[in-house]
């Protein structure tokens, strides 16, 4: 018996998940400093919560890949690159929220940015995951807090609404995943994914009934991952929640949650169910399902959020159009294709959380989410003007911005599995509704624009921002303009994202 | 085994049909605990007569026991905030909200 082995796994252990363990403290702190905190100096709190994450990011930088926990807890790049993410979401949901803190949840500001920094902890270990006990773990994490971060305004109807849909929904979700994974479970016979999809795949070979199986957990996991993505039929509750939520909650819920869900189904198929694939040769089994779902999300996304007046509800339109698009590239099952929705997803959290950002300040202003009352904005703010426009434009698409390399990279993903001999024709019908459904999505981008420039009197409103919100505001501004004009340092790092993955089974 | 299974679908079926179909928001709560039971019975019958030796299964149906639990303290909350804001717990009056 060697005693020191155990000492070492466990120093390796905690080594590996100081970033957690930080960030899971520091919310315990945040908590902490609010009570001793007095309420005039109330932007205390929320530094700390900043201070916080940034410390939490740093320390995930130093840590470095490794595995521990028998393979339960894996950092590869896919992990940290997407722990980058979650962290990111997390530092610019708290920085948009000084603002609305002042005005609404006084008391409460401990709460608040703690609740935010323990659903990313969720996130990040779900990030680390390699085995469904920790990943079904960390997505609860995520989203338990999210219930009550949404019905934060206790005596606001809406937001006690969007609460209690997120809930049920969110519970609902949940429990097919469970049912889901209780039969992988009863096929497999372990809960680790690597072994998940060797096992899967000979007894696939001696049992090929088992293939009925097979489809019962696929439907179940897809309909729990789908209300998490909010892929149609099961985006419903999305516009309602975004909604009601406080705004900071729905920006991290759409671009936090989202890629949560988007790393779970990566995890869960791509590494899980990839043995299965392997062996029939067939991966368009629940490709071409999940295929169908994400065209109908991009078209009832786009086409839907055209009528909107809403900005927030008409942001929520947006995200469901956009988890198509990002789905399209987890569909082409290449190398390319996984790095493409890393990418995509980081162009996301700088456009979308830079949009929520701007959309909290002018709310603190005028408490007002009318697209209407945008209208003049350009003569008597004209920062702000010119920030929301660069957000919307990247969101849409258009060539300088970030969103514009995003989406060309997830097609180009597409296209490139498409030409390959085998199964994946309908890919191009996929990129083709890309295509279309982007076009559209133009209207509803550049309507905010041309209120915001286009009417003769001048707004009745000045934005006026507090020093947070400017930061985070010029740090999604850098970040849409880098990833758009010089993206080759994070397309370096998001394609060795792969190694997670084993697609050379495919060729 | 079989027997096992069956009777965690049919309870699966009738939380799915519960959840779909209650007015009262408490009656969706114990559909939901309906649901979760569904998978605990699945995991604890495949522990023991599939794959016998490592307890993996019951493990994972205590951990879902416990986030459960979890879950069902937020949403009693919840529908707490629900009853002051409307006196109703009923879903066809809580709908501020449309597309």
């Amino acid at each position: 018996m060697n005693p020191q082995l155990p000492i070492v796994n466990v120093l390796e252990t905690l080594r590996l998940m100081s970033p957690e363990i930080f960030l899971f403290i520091w919310a315990l702190v945040v908590i902490t400093v609010d009570l001793f905190s007095s309420r005039k100096n109330d932007s205390l709190v929320g530094y700390t919560a900043l201070v916080g994450i940034v410390i939490a990011g740093g320390l995930l930088a130093v840590t470095g890949e490794g595995v521990a926990f028998g393979a339960m807890f894996i950092n590869d790049p896919l992990a940290i690159f997407f722990k980058i993410i979650f962290l990111g979401a997390a530092f610019m949901a708290v920085g948009s929220s000084f603002g609305i803190t002042k005005q609404k949840v006084q008391n409460h500001r401990g709460e608040f940015y703690g609740l935010i920094l323990f659903s990313t902890v969720g996130m990040m270990f779900l990030a680390s995951s390699q085995e469904l006990v920790s990943l079904y773990i960390g997505l609860e994490l995520t989203t338990i807090p999210l219930f009550v971060l949404a019905a934060f305004y206790k005596d606001d109807k809406l937001s006690v609404e969007s609460g209690i849909k997120y809930f049920v929904i969110g519970a609902f979700s949940s429990a097919m995943l469970l049912y889901g994974f209780s039969f992988l479970y009863g096929m497999s016979g372990t809960t680790k994914l690597l072994q998940m999809s060797v096992n899967i795949a000979s007894i696939h070979l001696s049992y090929q009934s088992i293939g009925f199986t097979i489809l019962i957990a696929n439907v179940c996991i897809l309909a729990g991952i789908g209300f998490k993505l909010a892929l149609p039929p099961f985006h419903q509750w999305a516009p309602d929640v975004y909604e009601g939520a406080p705004t900071p909650i729905a920006a991290f819920l759409s671009v936090g949650s989202k890629a949560a869900g988007l790393v779970a189904f990566a995890k869960i198929f791509l590494i899980g169910l990839w043995g299965f694939i392997g062996v029939e040769m067939k991966p368009n089994d629940w490709g071409v399902l999940v295929g169908i779902l994400s065209a109908v999300a991009m078209i009832i996304g786009n086409v839907v959020a055209i009528r909107q007046t809403d900005i927030k509800r008409m942001l929520a339109y947006s995200s469901i159009a956009q988890a198509g698009y990002i789905m399209i590239g987890m569909l082409a099952l290449n190398e390319h294709g996984i790095s493409s929705v890393a990418f995509y997803t980081f162009v996301y959290l700088f456009a979308n959380m830079g949009a929520f950002a701007a959309v909290t300040v002018f709310e603190d202003k005028t408490g007002s989410t009318e697209i209407g009352n945008y209208k003049g904005l350009s003569q008597t703010s004209p920062f702000f003007a010119v920030v929301l426009s660069i957000f919307m434009l990247s969101l849409a698409g258009i060539p300088p911005l970030g969103g514009f390399m995003a989406k060309y990279k997830v097609f180009a993903a597409a296209i490139d599995q498409a030409t390959m001999p085998g199964t994946f024709k309908w890919l191009y019908w996929l990129v083709g509704v890309g295509l279309l459904t982007s076009v559209f999505s133009l209207y509803y981008y550049v309507n905010v624009i041309k209120q915001m420039y286009f009417t003769k009197e001048a707004s009745i409103y000045t934005m006026t921002f507090n020093k947070p919100v400017l930061i985070v505001l010029i740090i999604c501004l850098v970040g849409v303009f880098v990833t758009g004009i010089y993206p080759e340092p994070i397309l370096d790092f998001t394609d060795k994202i792969y190694t997670a993955f084993s697609f050379s089974v495919l060729k | 085994m079989v027997a096992y299974i069956a009777v965690a679908a049919v309870l699966f079926a009738l939380g799915l049909f519960g959840v779909l179909t209650r007015r009262n928001i408490i009656g969706i709560l114990m559909s939901l605990e309906l649901m979760f039971n569904a998978v605990i019975i699945n995991f604890v019958a495949f522990n023991k007569f599939v794959w016998p030796g490592e307890m993996i299964g019951q493990l994972f149906s205590l951990f879902i026991i416990v986030v459960a639990a979890a879950e069902a303290v937020v949403g009693l909350a919840i529908v707490l905030l629900l009853y002051r804001n409307w006196q109703d717990i009923s879903n066809d009056n809580i709908n501020v909200m449309k597309w």
